[in-house]
């Protein structure tokens, strides 16, 4: 099955019809939400905190951040503040009128908010997308980069954020852990299921200064198939995706790039019509 | 968008990042709702001293809000200590009347602490939490930037040269 990242950008692979599909769906329900259930419990919160819910979608790991303790919600219920890039999915997001505010943003352009914001940041099955740039002027590294200082400088110290993604392969998993530790972070991959089609990997981040057990080494000890990254290492960061050119892969994105050339901001006229549609 | 998130965003230009100018974003034309929510006691206590109380009183004069008082409760403030114990006399004093909005929302339930949300907590929790920015603008003091908010939902993406 080919990856949805490699087809096209996520503003347009999460249109009106991907997005309901994804949402409705109760299998990725399903997924979701165990796997935020994982993150949180990385997170280790014990009281109601201050949550940034980086690619939030149409809010399915978000209102597990609403819910209270009695839920399974360790320290909740939380406050939280998500964006993401997709219109379409934060539009389903105003449908279930999720309790977490939302904005339309670019993690690749960093994350606006002062230093010292947030108790905590999850990211549920969004960071895989970072590793494409969709236009010339940038690169995954850059975006990745910008990511990852932008979230260190909005976390409080002690603050911790967890970030379940899906690496394509062991360079990206590199890449993406690379780029969180040269922003400053203590950084430990954790993957259950390992070598399965199930794996999930889930990257651990702290941010020193705070609590003693900031520490990463203190939440992945003892943990099974835990990496833990304390020196700052340097990946190669490749600079495209893998499409071959000429693929239909690659023309698709081409097309896309070229249609998308020049625009202040990311039109939907093709895709938008339906219900909560925000068209800025 | 509640004003609490307006309390710690900031321009996302990366010219914008040095500027003191750059916080708070200041809202125009802005249309506001008050968006019933649980009072949260452990949340407010948590994020108070966070928050930066002079933009928020600016925020709340360019919204046409109730003035705030010069200076942000304590901690001690939220709460009422034992039953016995009369409310803080300092309020926010936040007319009901101003925005139209229920009176007092229900608390969040727990069984660790048994504390009570004084007055204080409650006008803390409804300019907060509460009261939102669904349409409007949000300007940045230093370079001018326009960021468009509409359901609530406020446009951050920004233009490749200004990333
Ligand atoms: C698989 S969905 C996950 C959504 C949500 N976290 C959940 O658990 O249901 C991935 C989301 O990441 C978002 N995304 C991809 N690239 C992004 C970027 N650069 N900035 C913000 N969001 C992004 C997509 O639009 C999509 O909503
Ligand atoms: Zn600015």
């Amino acid at each position: 099955m080919s990856r949805p990242e490699d087809i096209l950008p996520p503003d347009l692979f999460y249109n009106d019809t991907e997005s309901r599909k994804y949402t409705t769906s109760s299998r990725i329900q399903k997924i979701q939400s165990s796997m935020t259930h994982r993150a949180l419990s990385l997170l280790s919160l014990t009281s109601p905190s201050l949550i940034l819910d980086v690619g939030c979608g149409s809010g399915l790991s978000g209102e597990i951040l609403s819910q209270d303790e009695d839920s399974g919600t360790p320290g909740g219920p939380h406050v939280w503040i998500g964006f993401d890039i997709s219109a379409s999915m934060l539009g389903v997001a105003l449908e279930k009128e999720v309790e977490g505010d939302l904005f339309l943003a670019d993690a690749g352009q960093g994350v606006p908010f002062r230093p010292g914001t947030f108790d905590a940041a999850i990211s549920i099955s969004a960071v895989q997308w970072l590793c494409n740039a969709e236009t010339s002027e940038e690169s995954p590294a850059g975006r990745l980069s910008r990511f990852f200082n932008g979230l260190y400088a909005s976390l409080r110290r002690g603050g911790r954020a967890v970030c379940q993604f899906y690496p394509k392969n062991d360079l990206q998993k590199k890449m993406v852990s690379s780029a969180a530790v040269k922003a400053g972070f203590g950084a430990g991959l954790l993957e259950d299921d390992e070598g399965t089609k199930n794996a999930k990997t889930y990257l651990v981040l702290t941010v020193g200064g705070g609590d003693v057990d900031g520490d990463i080494t203190g939440v992945v000890r003892g943990m099974e198939g835990v990496d833990v990254m304390d020196e700052r290492r340097r990946a190669k960061d490749r600079k495209r995706g893998e499409d071959k050119k000429g693929s239909k892969a690659w023309i698709m994105r081409k097309k896309e790039q070229m249609e998308r050339k020049g625009k202040v901001v990311k039109t939907n006229s093709k895709y938008t019509g339906r219900k909560r549609r925000i068209a800025f | 968008m509640k004003l609490l998130t307006l309390n710690f965003l900031t321009c996302a230009i990366k010219t914008c990042k040095s500027s003191p100018a750059s916080f708070p974003l200041h809202p125009r034309d802005a249309e506001l709702e008050v968006v019933e929510a649980d009072l949260n006691l452990a949340f407010l206590k948590n994020i108070l001293p966070r928050l930066m109380w002079d933009e928020l009183r600016v925020i709340a004069s360019e919204l046409g809000l109730p003035a705030l008082p010069e200076t942000p409760p304590s901690k001690a403030d939220l709460s009422i200590p034992s039953p016995t114990a009369p409310a803080p006399a300092t309020t926010l004093q936040l007319d009901p009347e101003a925005i139209d909005a229920p009176e007092n929302p229900p608390v969040v339930e727990s069984d660790v602490e048994e504390e009570t949300p004084s007055q204080t907590a409650v006008d803390l929790h409804r300019i907060l939490l509460e009261t939102c920015i669904t349409e409007g603008k949000l300007v940045c003091g230093n370079c001018g930037h326009e960021y468009a908010v509409k359901e609530g939902v406020a446009n951050f993406l920004l233009p490749g040269h200004l990333v």
